[in-house]
């Protein structure tokens, strides 16, 4: 069921960094998780606003690898669940 | 009080890092950066053939060691493992951490990759945050200049209190500049007074209130205001490195 409202809609829906397709980027607005494990994400580049790109899956789909910041980082999906995005457009 | 600082220093070099120091005047290097930012090459460039390679202790992680002279000074090169981080997510962190916290080098250069300076940043102030004598080199000039990418140098070094200097490590464009400063430092010509973060009120309280209470229980080699930032963390593999660094021979022998 496809309409422009809800298409409208979804775009403008947050999903977690797990559910990025490839090759879509979106903005990080911020981190589920504490302690190490956020620190883990924080010290790899995934800090609020700033830009992260889906480049490609792993075989069995998981780790998947995201361009952060000017490196690709393959993440797994228990981390990268843990980190809310919103989706950017492309132009 | 049989061993002076200085030759304990150098068995516990031995001893937990697996470092071998010819002489007490030998100058001890750090080589730390994110990974693939040109470290080995600029390691094999200095050392040329002078190197020797083998595992850190109990680690299967390559631990590279070697030497160089420059202006009549000898120079001990370690080319630590490549992190993002060293708040010990992995075994390769663990190693960076533990060399830069507790092995004592002289200096420590960290290598960026230019072309992505602000994700290399981070590094830079967690080192920083343990010691003073810290070098950065902005490395991959080539590829920065080929995407248009123009750093600001002078205002780099003023924010971040360090020296920096650009290099093409591959043609060793700009490596020369990278010895004549750390010469400087080594001879006191120069000091690095790197820019030090503080926190919200509520932790430096808590800071001040652990730190004093440290204070007498560590060796005051080992930079207390960012041990007790760890424990604040609740970071216990730091606990774990403190542990065995009381525990080791070099260090027993001193407290004799
Ligand atoms: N264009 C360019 N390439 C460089 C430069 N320095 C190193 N490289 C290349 O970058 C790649 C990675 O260099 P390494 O020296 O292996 O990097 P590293 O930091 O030791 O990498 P890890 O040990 O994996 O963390 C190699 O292909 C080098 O030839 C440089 O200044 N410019
Ligand atoms: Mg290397």
């Amino acid at each position: 069921m496809k309409c422009d409202n809800c298409f409208e809609r979804i775009n403008k829906e947050e999903l977690t960094l797990n559910k990025l397709p490839v090759g879509k980027t979106a903005k990080v607005k911020t981190l589920l998780n504490t302690g190490i494990s956020r620190r883990r994400l924080l010290d790899l580049g995934l800090i609020p606003n700033s830009i992260v790109k889906t480049e490609r899956l792993s075989p069995s789909g998981n780790p998947i690898a995201y361009n952060i910041k000017g490196a690709v980082i393959a993440l797994r999906k228990k981390e990268s669940k843990n980190v809310i995005v919103t989706l950017l457009h492309e132009e | 009080m049989g061993l002076t600082g200085q030759s304990s220093g150098i068995s516990l070099l031995n001893n937990k890092f697996n470092i071998t120091k010819k002489s007490d005047e030998q100058i001890v290097i750090a080589l730390a950066g994110n990974p693939n930012t040109g470290k080995s090459t600029l390691f094999n460039h200095l050392t040329g053939l002078n190197q020797h390679t083998g595992n850190w202790p109990g680690k299967t992680v390559c631990n590279a060691q070697g030497t160089f002279k420059y202006k009549d000074k000898d120079y001990l090169l370690v080319d630590l493992p490549g992190t993002y981080s060293i708040l010990a997510n992995s075994v390769e962190e663990e190693i960076a951490r533990d060399f830069i916290c507790f092995g004592n080098p002289d200096i420590t250069i960290v290598i960026t990759d230019s072309t992505c300076l602000e994700r290399n940043l981070n590094l830079v102030l967690q080192i920083t945050e343990i010691t003073d004598n810290v070098v950065l080199c902005l490395n991959l000039m080539d590829e920065a200049k080929r995407k248009g990418i123009d750093i600001d140098i002078k205002k780099l070094e003023k924010s971040l209190g360090i020296p920096v200097i650009p290099t093409v490590a591959r043609d060793g464009k700009g490596v020369n500049d990278l010895l004549f400063t750390i010469h400087n430092i080594v001879e006191g010509i120069s000091k690095p007074t790197p820019y030090k973060m503080t926190y919200d009120d509520s932790i430096e309280a808590l800071v001040k209130e652990i730190e004093d209470n440290l204070s007498g229980l560590l060796d005051e080699s080992l930079n207390s205001r960012w041990i007790t930032l760890r424990l604040i963390d609740g970071d216990k593999s730091i606990l774990k490195s403190i542990k065995e660094i009381l525990n080791s021979p070099s260090y027993e022998e001193r407290e004799v």
